[in-house]
């Protein structure tokens, strides 16, 4: 849905500004107390890992099978998001340290780094919500904006977000082939070699470790720890899956072309990354497993910070968004998911046009006080 | 049995775990961990480190990087151990306190018997060779005693028969470390002549700066001798200068320490490098990666803007200007963004 610019050229220079200035205070202030936090935050994860691969020996006792996939579960759900992603994003590169650097980390999941941080941290982040340009609308294989060009294929809508949903870390992986464009032929196979490479490495290692070698040590209890580590590895793409499609597909979140974002300015920048982003709210538990991508907007405008400060700063951004009369858009999950479910059915059908508007109760619009 | 490990704790490798348990417990990372700390001079401080297994000893006058932890950022320095090279299993570093040194103020305020510290694997060329020079003399200045310090306790414990002389540049004697080491070796070994050259004192054996008369007094056949310096900038200059003049250049071997950084200057001057590429040219102003694409280096990179960190490189060392924030940085092996960060003087880019 293309939307009109809200603001005048000054304000969007104002804005620009404003968030510069913000930015810039944050990092002034980063120190051993955000190292701290990110330490602390892999020391769970690695604690939660050891007692997963721990407890999975014990697989032939329930309960303490489920701790076991509990366990592993939080840990790659930590290892992903609050740690991974935000690392590969450059947030913790200040700190000088090699193994918490975007350059070198690696994340428990079969997509590569090298080749995930490309199409995120360089395409989605930078040409967020442009049509063409932004291949995380709809990821290469959904109808997640009316915008697309609808075609029988995309009946399949719902059965296409279900199977990402349970292969989400493949689903994470392939993306980065790009099929969509190897089949228009907008893309060479004989490109996608070093990517493929990667992919193959990457999965091969993440495959053996979960699939043969730690079933194979708990000998006896094989097939038990296989199916635990099978089932941690989906409860992590359930998760992962539902955050992720909250950060930019709820109603009201907006989308642009690519002739209107033409030599953007600064702040015009900041206004598309805000537009094209939502937030949920939970509690601050809630918000480290999801990576503070429940922060989504904060994210966006800022990919480098680290994350933690996020939250800290939210409610001064979502002054801002006031101040400038722009939507802020958050809800709960339930809310937030719901409304992404909504719209995975309603645009697998072709639908007349919607107008830009969003609808009431999804979105809260902020207006300045009168 | 490495490998299975390895293969169980990919992505992140077997030290990520057994750090958490103690850090000295490495598999291939290299750490350190200080033993003992005593301060030979006002503004030094002499560390003694035991490191880890994985670290593969060194050649007496070689380096390696000290990593430590200020304000949550690790922040790094090169140091030459200053014992003799055949203790592999044992590091020495004599680190002089600058005003603005970083880590070396840290360590001479927090040092203690404890710390752990990353460490690197020795590196550097400046070594002494595997077959011994039968007459050598080792000139140094200030905290630049630490390599020439190694290479002479080396060839002492190897039972060296060759003539090696040692002048050592210093403002007064309370200035020198290892004085009376120093004074100790050259009474027990015949082959070892200690020269002492104060600046600011008149008690030493030579008083004042280097010069070509210094030289004849420390050491009357320095021209058969191979020579092995290291000090500061103006000392470096001046043995360089006349070690060219006289035609011996080639037996004049040098290890520099602590380059300083040109002063920030408004307009674009120096000369950028790029090291990998083996390309340099005039800094005319613009980002690092604009400059490196002008000198026809496929540099990687994405957003020009300063968001994704694809064109992320490691800048050896000079000063740099960061467009966005205005901040300049002087950090040696430092990683920068070059689609926001402007050259400011000579700086020399790993790309």
């Amino acid at each position: 849905m293309a939307h009109q610019a809200k603001l005048t050229p000054e304000q969007f220079e104002e804005l620009g500004k404003e968030l510069d200035a913000l930015r810039k205070r944050v990092i002034d202030d980063l120190g051993e107390e955000d190292r701290k936090y990110i330490y602390d935050v892999v020391k769970w994860q690695r604690g939660f890992e050891v007692a997963g691969r721990g407890l999975m020996y014990a697989g032939f006792f329930p309960p303490a099978w489920l701790a076991g996939v509990a366990a592993l579960s939080l840990s790659k759900i930590l290892d992903n998001m609050e740690i991974g992603h935000n690392v590969m994003h450059g947030q913790y590169d200040w700190m000088r340290d090699p193994h918490l650097n975007s350059r070198m980390f690696e994340w428990d999941t079969v997509a590569p780094a090298e080749n995930w941080k490309h199409s995120h941290n360089y395409i989605h982040h930078t040409f967020t919500n442009i049509l063409g340009k932004d291949r995380d609308i709809g990821y290469g294989v959904l109808r997640m904006d009316p915008e697309q060009k609808w075609n029988p294929y995309y009946l399949g809508n719902p059965v296409y977000a279900f199977l990402l949903m349970v292969f989400f870390q493949w689903g994470v992986m392939l993306h980065d082939l790009e099929a969509d464009r190897l089949l228009s032929g907008e893309r060479k196979w004989s490109e996608t070699k070093g990517v493929r490479g990667r992919m193959w490495h990457k999965g091969l290692k993440q495959t053996l470790k979960d699939y043969v070698l730690f079933p194979a040590l708990s000998g006896p209890m094989f097939f038990s720890t296989l199916a635990g580590n099978v089932t941690a590895n989906f409860v992590r793409n359930v998760w992962a899956f539902a955050i992720i499609f909250c950060g930019h597909f709820p109603t009201g979140v907006e989308s642009f072309t690519e002739e209107e974002t033409e030599n953007e300015t600064r702040g015009q920048w900041y206004y598309r990354q805000m537009l094209g982003s939502a937030n949920i709210t939970g509690s601050p538990l809630f918000h480290i497993l999801s990576g503070n991508l429940s922060h989504q907007i904060e994210h966006h405008l800022f990919p480098d910070l680290p994350a933690r400060r996020y939250p800290q700063i939210a409610p001064e951004i979502r002054a801002i968004c006031e101040k400038y009369g722009l939507p802020y858009n958050t809800g709960g999950l339930t809310k937030q998911l719901t409304s992404v479910a909504k719209k995975i059915f309603k645009l697998a059908l072709p639908g007349k046009k919607q107008p830009s508007t969003p609808p009431s109760g999804t979105v809260e619009v902020l207006r300045p006080a009168a | 049995m490495l490998s299975l490990l390895e293969a169980l704790a990919t992505p992140h490798g077997v030290d990520r775990y057994l750090e958490l348990v103690h850090p000295m417990l490495t598999v291939r990372a290299v750490r350190a961990q200080v033993t003992a700390v005593h301060r030979q001079t006002p503004d030094t401080v002499t560390l003694a480190l035991r490191p880890t297994r994985t670290w593969k000893g060194f050649d007496a006058g070689q380096y390696l990087r000290v990593s430590v932890l200020i304000d949550g950022v690790l922040r790094s320095r090169c140091y030459s151990p200053a014992n003799a090279a055949t203790k592999g299993d044992h590091i020495e570093l004599t680190v002089k306190a600058h005003p603005d040194g970083l880590v070396s103020g840290y360590l001479h305020a927090n040092a203690k018997p404890g710390l752990v510290v990353d460490i690197s694997q020795a590196d550097g060329t400046f070594r002494l060779p595997a077959a011994r020079p039968d007459r050598l003399l080792l000139i140094s200045g200030g905290s630049g005693i630490t390599p020439v310090m190694s290479m002479l306790r080396t060839l002492c414990a190897e039972g060296h028969t060759g003539d090696v002389t040692f002048l050592h540049y210093a403002y007064t004697e309370n200035d020198v470390p290892y004085l009376r080491e120093l004074r100790a070796l050259a009474d027990e070994h015949e082959n070892v002549h200690l020269v002492l050259a104060y600046t600011e004192a008149t008690d030493g054996d030579l008083k004042g700066l280097f010069s070509h008369e210094h030289l004849a007094q420390a050491e009357p056949r320095y021209k058969e001798a191979q020579t092995y310096l290291c000090g500061p900038g103006g000392l470096m200059r001046g043995v360089r200068e006349l070690y060219d003049e006289l035609g011996l250049g080639e037996r004049l071997h040098t290890e520099e320490f602590a380059p300083a950084p040109v002063a920030a200057d408004e307009e674009a001057t120096g000369v950028v490098t790029f090291a990998r590429s083996d390309t340099a040219g005039d800094n005319d102003g613009t980002t690092l990666l604009e400059q490196a694409e002008a000198a026809g280096i496929n540099a990687e990179h994405g957003c020009r803007m300063g968001i994704c960190f694809s064109c992320t490189q490691v800048k050896r060392h000079g000063r740099v200007r960061n467009v966005l924030s205005g901040d300049v940085s002087t950090e040696e092996d430092e990683e920068i963004q070059l689609c926001v960060n402007v050259p400011v003087g000579d700086v020399t880019i790993e790309l």
